[in-house]
């Protein structure tokens, strides 16, 4: 049959083919290095050393102990403080709780780094920087995060229908119960997205370890960045990188991140316009 | 048919339509006279929106030609064709305005202008409408749709009989050779709706062009065609005039979805002479075998209400409803119910002669009078066609053969036979159908894509997944749609082994 | 009692947002503070000045990389919404199996850690170049914004009623006229959302940029990153006036937004 007239498909040629070169090629060379070394003449030979290494290494696994400890700490904290303020800002009914919600999320417009400077400025002035590391680390990454987790909860505790609480009320559950039996668990597709974009990040944003730890934290993040810049080793980075994609695989399969709530941890920040 | 028509500006011949693997449109043959007013009517899922969007390309036929004033047209896209659409939910463009709306086809447009130089030589020159121009022929187009002075409008703020009187103007301006229209009417209320068929009418008969017309609605059909094409499961059951369509129906199912209608099952008895309920009549429908299984077809409005024992048939009237111009008339003869319209008011209870003159009565073929499949038979001695699986009895496939404790068939030579996988055919007469609500119980599952009433009966069709359609009569009341599985006693399924010829 | 149980359980939410917004603004309001004195570290004394805002617009290399950091925002922004958007179409007009294969792959760099897809990157330029372009640069920032493109952009063309298009084509358009004077209006804003989260995102990055950077490239993040990590004595008060104007900027950009969207609000009622 002839063809008939140019079709719209064709439209996703080019992104297809950036998404090729620039996605799916370089994740393959990310695997290919992470299973290989590098001969005295150049050429890659196949190898588990760097698996080996980084599961026998005392200090590798250290940062791996550190890089998840944080995060859960960041992500524990995130949720404590987030959860009311979505809260409140969701069912409280206020007027102009759309300025108050623009009001909470603005920081993130800031530079981050800019952002994280100025919180440097205010840990040294109180006298914390230099002397808790990881407290200022988990202050920045909370500081940080905490408009990802007040998002997805704000999402969701927003479209709860306000006759289901009424009913809980008027079956005689009191507002403990309600909360507990009621509105926590139908927001739990929110709290598991926040978790998961709160999670993930903490494992990697070196920036603010950096900053703020004095340099004295190490995090995944930071791992791969030495070992690709400093040592000049990208098969022990590409290892390293693995393994993170493999504890973010694990973290999104924990908390359903595949399923319901697939569309709002894509559209993380695309809300914001 | 097959006199030479001129005049033809749309011919389709032999196109078919399919998706993968389901045949929407199948081996249609139409042509539309240039000036007609035509329309498609079908139930939803005929293919009458399909065929229409063929004619405006937005879908191309998988076989056959389409032709426009004999040429062929088959795969012109849409941008080319001087054809123009009324969408059903109008499809009005949301940013732009009215004028702009309209205006859209005349901005793309070009014309061929004739000038002449200096040195007197003529030359053609193809520019686009002038902005005079097409300012004229907007405002000119949303005078003839009644809405004058709409041009700043946007398109949010309009009524729904207004976006539809800008999806005319948008259409007309460009002085199609065709307007197409797929069920522009639907989302109207009914008052709106009786209105704007009169104005389309009107329309039509202004412009002089060519309508081509799709709805399910068959009052709409018969209000406003100069000829209906009626379609059902991709195929045309009939093409005529509203008048031809509605007292010469060709088979039951124009019948059933044209006007309301008594359907009776009939024996032709000799050349003009059918019975149905239990008597006798003339009838005037040649091309009938003596003792031929038909359809008889009468029209409510066409029995004569007489005493009773001046009447052919002796009924007792069940239930009476005022209809404003006539009653409603239900009344019972023996088993089978029938439709009666009359001016003539008549009490519950009343027994009443009926009478029929042969002219009303439409003989017509019986379409079905048994479900035929392909089967094959399984391990366990079933059988398997029509998408699902049914006990049966096998040695009816052998004279005198029996099963032995293994399931082998013995025939009556002693021979033992591995019926395995065996093709045969099978045959189904439509009583012995039963529908359950339980479905799974059914060793055939399907929706009811059809029912029609019987006079005593419904005709109901059964269509599986896989679309294999079982057709059985019951005298139980389901409804379109439903999901039903189907029962078939395993002593009335007939089988019979496939000659060599039939595989 | 219902109401005054009702006005305590909203005294103590007020209460509650008000200390988180104080936490959360008391850094930037401490720089914004600190930026109008004299005293090179915060808290040593010093007196009223703009010294660090006529300083600020007196260095060269600020501005140049001011500058650097939004031209790329822009090019970037620009090349992922062309990009992202004929993606889309392209994508919502595709089968279904084609479709979910591009919208899946599509999500990979969003699901992906920004250090890995950072990682990825470097080693395919370093596999095919050996060095850092201003075009791997470019590159980095597209794999980060289109994607969101994409997702901005492709609930808008599920709204649209399918019928536009054909009706665009039956009044006479060519399928490429009917893209841009049909298709494309009405998704406008869906890719102006995608454009304006793409210039944000890269405003914003830092890990992408330092991993497919020139080494003589810097973007603000980068530059504010690296003056920090080096105590850069000169540098400091310098970014304070810096993030003082970028908030202000920035506010004076969500008030816009917020009248405006507010505006419209009371248009449609």
């Amino acid at each position: 049959m002839k063809k008939l007239y140019f079709s719209r498909k064709q439209l996703c040629i080019p992104y297809s083919v950036f998404l090729v070169l620039f996605v799916f090629i370089p994740m393959l060379l990310i695997l290919v290095y992470a299973f290989t070394q590098e001969a005295a003449d150049g050429s890659l030979y196949f190898s588990f050393d760097n698996f080996l290494n980084f599961f026998t290494n005392s200090s590798k696994l250290q940062t791996l102990g550190v890089s998840v400890t944080v995060s859960f700490i960041t992500t524990f904290f995130c949720l404590i403080i987030a959860y009311p303020v979505a809260y409140i800002l969701a069912r409280s009914g206020w007027k102009h709780t759309y300025v108050l919600l623009m009001l909470f999320i603005m920081p993130m417009w800031l530079n981050f780094v800019l952002r994280i400077t100025a919180l440097r400025e205010l840990l040294n002035i109180i006298g914390f920087l230099g002397k808790y590391d990881y407290v200022n680390t988990v202050i920045g990454m909370v500081y940080d995060f905490l408009p990802f987790m007040i998002l997805p909860l704000y999402n969701s505790l927003q479209k709860l229908d306000q006759s289901l609480l009424e009913a809980a009320n008027d079956l005689g559950a009191g507002d403990v119960h309600t909360f507990l039996h009621v509105t926590l668990p139908l927001s739990m597709p929110g709290i598991l997205s926040g978790i998961t974009m709160v999670f993930m990040p903490s494992m990697t944003n070196y920036v603010v370890s950096e900053t703020l730890g004095n340099s004295n934290i190490t995090i995944l993040g930071k791992m791969i960045e030495e070992y690709f810049s400093t040592y000049d080793d990208m098969h022990m980075g590409s290892m390293i990188a693995i393994i993170l994609l493999v504890i973010i695989f694990l973290t999104m399969l924990l908390s359903g991140g595949f399923k319901e709530n697939a569309d709002e941890t894509s559209s993380r920040g695309a809300n914001l316009w | 048919m097959e006199e030479q028509v001129k005049n033809k500006i749309i011919e389709l011949i032999d196109v078919t339509k399919a998706y993968k693997d389901t045949v929407v449109i199948e081996n249609i043959n139409l042509y539309v006279k240039k000036g007609e007013f035509i329309t498609f009517l079908g139930p939803s899922g005929c293919g009458k929106t399909t065929t229409l969007r063929m004619i405006a390309g937005f879908e191309m036929p998988t076989g056959g030609k389409v032709l426009l004033n004999g040429e062929d047209i088959t795969h012109l896209p849409p941008n080319k064709r001087p054809v123009n659409t009324v969408f059903q939910r109008y499809a009005l463009f949301p940013h732009l305005n009215v004028f702009e709306n309209v205006a859209f086809g005349l901005k793309l447009k070009k014309v061929t202008n004739t000038y002449r130089n200096e040195a007197g030589d003529t030359y053609q020159k193809k520019e686009h409408l002038s902005k005079a121009e097409i300012a004229q022929k907007v405002k000119k187009a949303l005078e003839i749709v009644d809405l004058e002075g709409f041009e700043k409008r946007s398109i949010s703020t309009l009524s729904g009989g207004q976006q539809q009187r800008i999806a005319i103007a948008r259409a007309i301006v460009n002085e199609p050779e065709i307007l197409l229209l797929d069920e522009p009417l639907g989302a109207l209320d009914l008052k709106m709706r009786k209105e704007m068929q009169l104005e389309l009418k009107a329309m039509h008969e202004k412009l002089g062009i060519t309508f081509i017309y799709v709805t399910h609605d068959q009052e709409e059909a018969l209000t406003m065609s100069d000829t209906i094409v009626v379609m059902a499961d991709g195929v045309i059951q009939q093409i005529g005039t509203p008048t031809d369509i509605y007292n010469e129906p060709k088979n039951v199912f124009v019948a059933d979805f044209i006007g309301e209608s008594n359907i009776f099952n009939a024996t032709m008895i000799a050349n003009r002479r059918v019975k149905f309920c239990g008597k006798t009549f003339d009838c005037v429908d040649d091309g009938f075998e003596k003792d031929e299984l038909v359809d008889v077809v009468v029209r409510p409005e066409d029995i004569q209400m007489v005493a009773p024992e001046q009447g052919m048939l002796q009924a007792e009237v069940i239930s009476v409803v005022f209809k404003g111009i006539h009653y409603q008339i239900l009344a019972k003869v023996g088993k089978t119910e029938i439709e009666i319209q009359s001016t003539k008011q008549k009490a519950v209870g009343e027994k009443i002669g009926i009478n029929i003159a042969p002219e009303e009565i439409h003989v017509m073929k019986k379409e079905f009078t048994v479900n035929r499949f392909d089967g094959s038979i399984t391990k366990r001695n079933t059988m398997e066609f029509g998408d699902g699986e049914f006990e049966c009895d096998v040695t009816q496939l052998y004279p005198n053969s029996h099963l032995d404790e293994d399931g082998y068939l013995i025939t009556a030579k002693g021979e033992k036979l591995d019926l395995t996988d065996v093709e045969v055919n099978v045959e189904i007469g439509m009583n012995n159908i039963t529908m359950t609500d339980k479905s799974e119980d059914g060793g055939a599952q399907g929706n009811i894509i059809s029912m029609i009433y019987k006079g005593d009966h419904y005709r109901y069709i059964v269509r599986t997944e896989n679309e294999e359609d079982y057709v059985l009569d019951s005298e139980d009341m389901w409804n379109e749609n439903d999901y039903v599985g189907l029962i078939i006693p395993a002593n009335k399924i007939k089988l019979t082994l496939k000659k060599p010829e039939d595989k | 009692m219902v109401n005054k149980r009702q006005a305590i359980k909203n005294g103590v939410s007020g209460v509650y947002l008000a200390i988180i917004l104080l936490l959360i603004y008391a850094p930037i309001l401490l720089l914004l503070f600190a930026s109008f004195s004299s005293a090179r570290i915060i808290g040593e004394g010093g007196t009223f000045s703009f010294e660090w805002y006529i300083r600020l617009f007196q260095s060269e290399r600020v501005m140049g990389i001011l500058l650097n950091t939004v031209l790329l925002a822009v090019i970037a922004a620009t090349l992922s919404t062309v990009l992202g958007t004929m993606g889309a179409i392209g994508i919502f007009y595709s089968n279904k199996r084609t479709s979910a294969l591009l919208q899946g792959a599509n999500q990979i760099p969003v699901v992906n850690a920004e250090i890995v897809t950072a990682l990825a990157l470097a080693i395919l330029f370093a596999a095919v170049t050996l060095q850092r372009t201003y075009f791997s640069l470019v590159v980095g920032h597209l794999v980060l914004c289109t994607p969101f493109v994409l997702i901005s952009v492709i609930p808008k063309l599920k709204q649209m009623d399918n019928n536009l298009y054909e009706a665009a084509l039956d009044l006479g358009a060519s399928p490429t006229q009917a893209l841009f004077r049909v298709v494309i209006p009405q998704i406008a804003s869906g890719i102006v959302s995608g454009f304006m989260l793409s210039i944000t995102l890269s405003l914003d990055d830092y890990i992408i940029t330092s991993f497919t950077k020139p080494a003589t490239f810097d973007t603000l993040s980068t530059y504010v990153y690296n003056a920090v990590k080096n105590e850069s004595k000169s540098d400091l008060p310098l970014i304070r006036a810096l993030s003082a104007i970028v908030f202000l900027i920035m506010i004076i950009v969500v008030v816009v937004l917020i009248v405006r969207s507010s505006r419209k609000e009371e248009q449609s009622r």
